[in-house]
């Protein structure tokens, strides 16, 4: 059980450094070796970088000695999804095609925390390209689960969801293209908030599918997240489709009074367990308690969604891991007689099981004869989709869902079960389809001691309205918040 | 008579030449070492995004004004998905259904339109480098801007195929979005053609012919592709649909690729980047900016009364036709200023290259060309001395003032050119004798001396006139 009433973490970390409880170089060598010892159950890590966060703690001590005001996460450890790139640091989106690949640029978000001497601890795993919901598809082995490690973190985020949830980090940066921020962290009992569609900058992040990816934060507490998003979000001239957002972490901690939760029944039809219903029943009846107004809603255009994604993500997928031919970098055959000979093996060797399913399932929904069936199709359903969940904030400010139908899979179970894998997607995906942000926080626990998530959904540009809510709950709720063993660094 | 009719459509790829590429901040520049104007946006490397230049899109915007094309309001990109190893990304950013221009013409010497179905914009590929058996890729050219510009089927002729790209080529020039070198790629172009029965409306299949990279080779192509489809229509034979090259040692096109091979290029919108929105505002702005073209031109110095073949040799250059312009500025007869550029400048210049940049500016400035002919006009030089005094002008940079005399200027009134006459006939009984006896070949050594004696200055219809009426008198 949480002893205390959650605040951040960041905040808790900062004070200790500034009133000289705990030097960064101390904390983070902590952190370093908590890692040493449990990334081992855990696989969270795919690459530790000791001496880059060595070095950051160091000149965080410097400015600490001379007194220097630490900006908002400065001498934070923290950890990056394998998919965002880092000068110098090897990164593979945890694909063996992208072996020995060492990026010569920072992506936009590494740029602004590397400025404000954030400390990197190491690159965490992932389902190859981003592509899956256990990790498992990562070629370094799936990432485990804190709260019981027969069972998976979650994916694609899985390494930071372990990390951050084993204490292994104090936050962490994921992306979510139909899920993948939230679901891992709703599996580890933690917050992760995927942001609206154009609020952080992309640029850096190895595609998965341009049109629905986002990077954002995966913490423990909603107090976290949002100072995080603050660091984050923004315009960048270098990604087109991002206009930035509004700083959320001011307008936190306001009364819950008079905010109209909106719950579609179409989200809760599909969920699998008993007790993942109680938890989202009992969540409702919270935010009546702290005076929030239920809104039942009918979303039936949401059957679609699964479908929609499905065909738009493997669409753009197929086009955005085409450069992936072995001629400029990372992996490349070692056999070859023609050019063409040494893409398709190199291709052919390099590509995990489950990413070349999405590639030819991208590459038959755009080519013609099946362009019209297929794609156009699910873009003209994305626009009904989109209008459809715009027009509920005529009615709520909020949503409120669940996160994924059910808690935790077992290890193996999604390369058993690949269909019915895709098909727990289905809370998380109108979110991205429709570039609105949503948040997964923990709202209880099933029967095995696994955490259940809760997602609360909100209108575009509106991260205020959507962690505030958040947050809120997250006050009332804290006691009933179910924590794993202890481990890592607990401070 | 022939048999057949050729139906022609061109596809144009022009390279822009806006200082940095379409989608990142490296330099065009032609002819650096290889894969040194390049970024980790240009090669595609992982989690790179593109970032549309604006220049681009406004030069792209005046080729459609230049050619009569409605602008789009709401333009897209879209990704062409192929593989090959120039193309770093696996797909080229283009523009499928919605380009940036469409609905335009160029307008033939003969008065036909050949319209313009669209031109879009897109960046190029990087290209492969063969060397001892080994096979490398420079992406230095990999993100340099083209537009590509693409005609209806409405060339029916070789002529006009290159009339249209002619044309198109002096546009772009004009409108400085390309410097259109088809040696150095800058302009290239696929032939679509097909044959039909004279008088036939019908369409017959076509074949693309890729890549033509000068006029000649596209003549060529086009006449051994005509003659290549009229056989197999002879024999009964039917035109494949196909992909064709044409190869410049044998003179002859060979297939590339069947319909049945043909790519799917799997289109789709680009999702890095946004609608391309153009406000009246922007293309009134890009209207303006727009320099006199070159039909426009052409009718002006016709209306001159200009000899066509000298009007086209002047609108040739835009440099030259600048030049001219500013020479004429308060000049009578513009014709005086065009016979002396294209009869004496040219020879100064005779490259195309030096007219382009028209070379004698440097030493003759418009205005000095201009002075000349007004003292020309004003009766105070005569043409032969005007001749003369341009050539010393070029060769030293001097001004037509710098060179004359004040006697050079002096004008020879009729008083004092009779009495020279009388002088010269005083001087030369023999030729007077002659011209008197009947011979009228003898006055002609007359008005030369009466010519040097005035330095060239005297009109040589008055001096003959004056000659005649004073031997007549004095007979």
């Amino acid at each position: 059980m949480a002893e205390t009433k959650p605040t951040g973490v960041i905040r808790k970390l900062q004070k200790m450094m500034t009133d000289g409880s705990i030097s960064c170089r101390e904390l983070t060598q902590r952190y370093l070796s908590a890692i040493e010892k449990e990334n081992p159950g855990l696989n969270a890590y795919i690459r530790v970088t000791p001496d880059i966060a060595m070095e950051t703690a160091a000149r965080v001590d410097e400015k600490l000695a001379k007194g220097i005001p630490l900006a908002p996460l400065e001498g934070i450890p923290m950890t990056l999804k394998d998919n965002i790139s880092t000068d110098g640091i090897e990164t593979t989106c945890c694909s063996k095609i992208l072996a020995g690949y060492t990026p010569i640029y920072d992506a936009f978000v590494w740029k602004v925390l590397k400025a404000q001497n954030a400390v990197l601890l190491g690159k965490t795993n992932m389902d190859e390209f981003a592509m899956g919901s256990s990790s498992e598809n990562s070629c370094y082995g799936g990432s485990n689960n804190p709260y019981n490690p027969q069972y998976v973190a979650g994916g694609s985020s899985g390494g930071v969801a372990s990390a951050v949830s084993a204490h292994l980090a104090a936050y962490g940066l994921g992306s979510d293209t139909g899920g993948s921020i939230r679901q891992p962290a709703s599996f580890c009992g933690i917050v992760g908030l995927k942001p609206t569609y154009g609020a952080v900058s992309r640029f850096g992040l190895i595609a998965y599918a341009s049109s629905l990816d986002q990077i954002g934060p995966i913490t423990t507490t909603v107090e976290d997240a949002a100072l995080v998003y603050d660091a984050i979000c923004g315009a960048d001239p270098m990604d087109s489709t991002c206009c930035g957002g509004e700083k959320v972490t001011p307008s936190l901690g306001g009364s819950l009074e008079g905010m109209r939760i909106g719950v579609a029944r179409e989200y809760f039809d599909g969920i699998r367990q008993q007790d993942v219903t109680d938890a989202l029943n009992n969540a409702i009846a919270a935010y009546e308690k702290l005076g929030a107004r239920i809104v039942p809603l009918e979303l039936p255009v949401l059957q679609y969604a699964l479908p929609v994604y499905y065909i738009l993500a493997c669409a753009e997928a197929a086009s955005n891991l085409g450069r992936y031919d072995g001629i400029r970098y990372g992996y490349r055959t070692s056999h070859y007689r023609t050019v063409d000979e040494m893409i398709c093996k190199t291709r052919s060797e390099g590509f995990g099981p489950e990413v070349k399913r999405r590639i030819l399932l991208g590459n038959y929904v755009l080519s013609s004869g099946y362009y019209d069936a297929y794609y156009k199709k699910a873009q003209n359903l994305r626009q009904n989709i989109l209008r459809a969940l715009e027009d509920t904030f005529t009615q709520c400010d909020v949503m409120l869902a669940p996160t994924v139908p059910m808690t935790a899979f077992p290890k193996g179970f999604t390369s058993q079960s690949q269909v019915e894998t895709y098909l727990t997607d289905i809370c998380t995906v109108p979110v991205n389809i429709a570039g609105l942000p949503g948040i997964s926080i923990p709202c209880g626990a099933d029967k095995k001691g696994l955490p259940i998530g809760m997602q609360l959904i909100a209108n575009r540009f509106c991260e205020k309205t959507l962690l505030s809510a958040a947050y809120g709950f997250e006050q009332a709720t804290w006691q009933q918040h179910i924590a794993p063993a202890p481990m890592g660094v607990m401070l | 008579m022939a048999k057949y009719e050729m139906v022609v459509g061109l596809e144009t790829h022009v390279e822009l030449s806006t200082k940095t590429k379409i989608f990142c901040g490296c330099t065009t520049a032609f002819g650096a070492k290889p894969n040194t104007n390049c970024c980790p946006i240009c090669i595609g490397l992982p989690g790179t995004l593109p970032k549309l230049n604006r220049q681009v899109v406004h030069y792209a915007i005046k080729a459609g004004l230049a050619t009569h094309c409605n602008i789009a309001e709401d333009a897209r990109m879209d990704r062409k998905n192929y593989v090959y190893p120039d193309l770093p990304k696996a797909y080229q950013i283009s523009q499928y259904d919605k380009p940036l221009c469409y609905g335009g013409y160029i307008t033939l010497r003969s008065g036909k339109k050949i319209r313009i179905t669209r031109i879009h914009i897109e960046e190029d590929a990087g290209k492969l480098v063969h060397d001892r058996g080994d096979t490398y890729v420079d992406y230095n050219r990999g993100g340099v801007p083209l537009i590509e510009i693409v005609s209806e089927p409405d060339i029916r002729s070789i002529e006009e195929a290159r009339e249209y790209l002619e044309n198109l080529q002096l546009i772009m020039k004009y409108i400085g979005v390309s410097d259109c070198k088809m040696q150095e790629g800058s302009l290239r172009c696929d032939v679509n053609l097909s044959l039909r029965p004279v008088g036939s409306d019908e369409m017959g299949t076509r074949a693309e012919i890729k890549n033509m990279n000068s006029f000649s080779n596209m003549e060529k192509a086009m006449q051994y592709e005509y003659e290549r489809q009229a056989e197999l229509l002879d024999n009964g034979e039917a035109v494949e649909q196909e992909t064709r090259r044409f190869d410049v040692g044998s003179g002859c096109t060979e297939s590339m690729r069947g319909k049945e091979d043909a790519q799917d290029y799997r289109y789709f919108r680009e999702p890095d980047l946004v609608p391309i929105h153009t406000s009246p505002q922007t293309i009134q702005q890009l209207l303006q900016q727009l320099p006199e073209l070159p039909d426009s031109r052409t009718k002006r110095y016709l209306e001159y009364g200009i000899a066509p073949a000298d009007v086209a040799s002047l609108v040739k250059y835009q440099a030259v036709a600048r030049y001219f312009d500013e020479a004429c500025q308060g000049v009578e007869n513009p014709k005086t200023v065009s016979n002396l550029i294209v009869g004496q400048l040219f020879r100064r210049m005779p490259t195309d290259e030096e007219k382009e940049t028209c070379t004698v500016a440097e030493k003759t400035a418009p205005a000095q060309l201009r002075e000349l002919v007004q003292l020309l006009e004003s009766g105070k030089i005569r043409m032969n001395l005007a001749k003369t005094t341009l050539e010393t002008m070029l060769d030293t940079g001097k001004s037509p003032s710098q060179l004359l005399s004040a006697e050079d200027l002096s004008q020879v009134d009729d008083t004092a050119l009779t009495e020279i006459c009388r002088q010269v006939i005083a001087d030369n009984p023999g030729n007077v004798a002659d011209f008197l006896g009947g011979k009228e070949k003898a006055l002609q050594p007359l008005i030369g001396a009466v010519m040097r004696a005035t330095k060239g200055k005297a009109d040589a219809k008055t001096a003959q006139k004056l000659l005649r009426e004073l031997m007549a008198c004095a007979q």
